[in-house]
């Protein structure tokens, strides 16, 4: 910057501490509970710092020995796989063409301000029909269930934010293409995707981490291991007679390391999607 | 190619996304209007209709009013902290200093974090027994016996507050710093010149650029708030004596806890309804900054 008194920048770094401490502590006592023994976490004083590194929750949680503690939460990481990635891809399956279409038709462009109104209603004005639909569909505690219903979340965002990338691709050399007699399907396949392939790839990771955030639908619409999601376990794990904290702080670690790995991974890109897909509307 | 035919082939594209949208968003909406005149129960009876009878039982309802009180003063002070954070942190993300890159990079954490986990963590900060807040502010000697932070209708939705504000202001501040960013090194190095002070030089160099950017967040923020559900269940499940239950949680109750699809339904468009509200009344607000700057 222009000119910087020393008191400015002693300040500026007191705060940047601040801030620092205020972001990683919590994140840091997860971790650090989930390799704390039992009777580390349960000394007054607390030992803030385990004596000695115990790994064997994180054994225990990804152990597949049928019955055991493990089984429960594998099963349900793999159901959270599963639905995150069959609702990201049907998101963006519909919302590819119709993004398209809304960036490029003027005439229909009222459209998304419809679809991004339903991004804005609450679950819950929906949540009854869905589940006496699913009951009478018998999805009920399925996860293809579960991921048709996350469309109602994912199909409208994908749409919004691919409709905006979209945008920044020139409509001219599309209708070069086309002069050139190039059909529809062509442009899109061999003009349009490939340039809003970055666009496309920040739109499913946002479907991914919200299908993987998600656990109003997930409560209602699971009840065991065929279909429980991450979300929900870890909530029976907080809210049940489980007395050893390092194992809810364990669950806690594992569910959080896809997502915050994805994040400092892709942060860039998350943020101008963010800032974009919010800004422009 | 004719106007018709590309406004036809735009709506042929649309056809998958439109059927979706019907069936998972649609029908369900306007069988919750339908459900709302009925006295449905969850499982079994069809109902009768009841007319508007769910909504006068409802909004005369204490329960009604008390999470309506709840819901307001947790999105209000919750909204206000994140943004007031979250514009200081980007000032200072602004800055220039030594970690700066690596400081952003951190911000994006709580963000990612699942709102489950937040709320996972936060429970453990806050346990009554073992719990760190209660060590940490012993040893610090700010108190000197051990709390229920959660466990006191007192402490349980400031409590919870600060957990949702720690997890959401960092996303405030990666808006702002964005839009920080896009102010034109020339014009504050001008407005320096002229010998305007730090705040004069926020409110008229800075501001016009964050003033679009904040109002989208601000926006986004009170309809999440609003509709808070996951942190609330996970950390006190609407207790302790109702002091944090928020409509989404008595909606949840009201219509799965105690069946009652009918009153659920009529209580879920009400809270629609107020959302819808915020968001209309949110985005004039927006078209009116984004004209004005």
């Amino acid at each position: 910057m222009e000119r910087q008194s020393p008191a400015f920048t002693v300040f500026v770094y007191a705060a940047a501490l601040l801030l620092a401490a205020i972001i990683l502590a919590p994140i840091l006592w997860l971790f650090v509970m989930s390799i704390s023994s039992a009777a580390d976490l349960s000394t007054k004083p607390l030992n803030w710092w385990p004596n000695e590194i115990d790994l064997s929750r994180y054994q225990v949680l990804l152990s597949t020995i049928e019955n055991s503690a493990g089984a429960a939460f594998t099963a349900s990481l793999f159901n959270s796989l599963k639905v995150a990635g069959m609702a990201t891809l049907a998101a963006i399956a519909v919302a590819i063409p119709s993004a398209w279409a809304v960036s490029r038709t003027s005439s229909v462009s009222w459209s998304l301000y419809a679809v991004i109104a339903t991004y804005m209603l609450p679950p819950v004005a929906l949540a009854v029909p869905l589940y006496m639909g699913l009951a009478y569909l018998g999805l009920l505690n399925s996860v293809f269930g579960l991921a048709l219903v996350y469309l109602t979340i994912l199909a409208p965002f994908t749409t919004w934010l691919l409709k905006s990338g979209f945008d920044s691709i020139p409509k001219e050399i599309e209708s070069a293409a086309m002069i050139d007699g190039a059909r529809l399907d062509q442009i899109l396949r061999l003009i349009t995707l490939p340039l809003a392939a970055p666009v496309m790839a920040t739109s499913a990771l946002f479907a991914f981490l919200l299908a993987w955030d998600e656990f109003f639908y997930a409560l209602l619409f699971t009840s065991d291991l065929r279909a429980k999601t991450l979300t929900v376990a870890i909530s029976d794990l907080a809210g049940g007679r489980v007395s050893d904290y390092g194992l809810i702080a364990t669950a806690g670690v594992l569910a959080a390391l896809p997502p915050v790995l994805i994040g400092l991974v892709m942060q860039r890109a998350l943020i101008s999607g963010l800032t974009s897909g919010g800004v422009k509307g | 190619m004719s106007g018709t035919w590309i406004t036809t082939r735009a709506w042929l594209l649309m056809l998958p996304l439109l059927v979706v949208m019907i069936a998972v968003i649609g029908w369900p909406l306007i069988d919750t209007v339908r459900l709302s005149f009925t006295d449905a129960k969850l499982v079994g009876t069809e109902g009768a209709f009841v007319g508007f009878g769910n909504y006068a039982k409802m909004l005369g309802g204490s329960n009604f009013q008390r999470a309506f009180i709840t819901t307001t003063w947790f999105a209000v002070v919750s909204v206000t902290a994140e943004m007031v954070l979250g514009v200081l942190a980007a000032l200072l993300l602004n800055q220039q200093f030594r970690g700066r890159t690596a400081l952003r990079a951190l911000m994006i954490l709580p963000w990612a974090l699942p709102t489950v986990v937040n709320a996972t963590l936060w429970r453990l900060i806050y346990n009554p027994e073992y719990g760190a807040l209660n060590a940490a502010l012993t040893q610090i000697g700010l108190i000197d016996s051990y709390r229920s932070w959660l466990g006191e209708p007192s402490s349980a939705l400031t409590a919870l507050i600060i957990a949702d504000c720690w997890k959401n202001f960092p996303l405030v501040a990666l808006i702002a710093l964005a839009a920080l960013q896009a102010v034109p090194r020339d014009i504050t190095a001008a407005s320096l010149v002229d010998g305007a002070g730090p705040l004069n030089r926020f409110r008229y160099v800075i501001m016009p650029y964050l003033a679009g950017p904040l109002l989208v967040a601000l926006v986004l923020r009170t309809i999440e708030a609003f509709k808070v559900f996951d942190l609330i269940w996970v950390m006190t499940r609407g207790g302790p004596a109702n002091s944090t239950r928020t409509l989404s949680i008595l909606v949840y109750q009201e219509a799965f806890s105690f069946q009652r699809a009918g009153s659920g339904a009529s209580l879920a468009l009400i809270v629609t309804l107020l959302v819808t509200v915020l968001a209309v009344a949110y985005a004039g607000l927006v078209r009116k900054a984004a004209g004005a700057s």
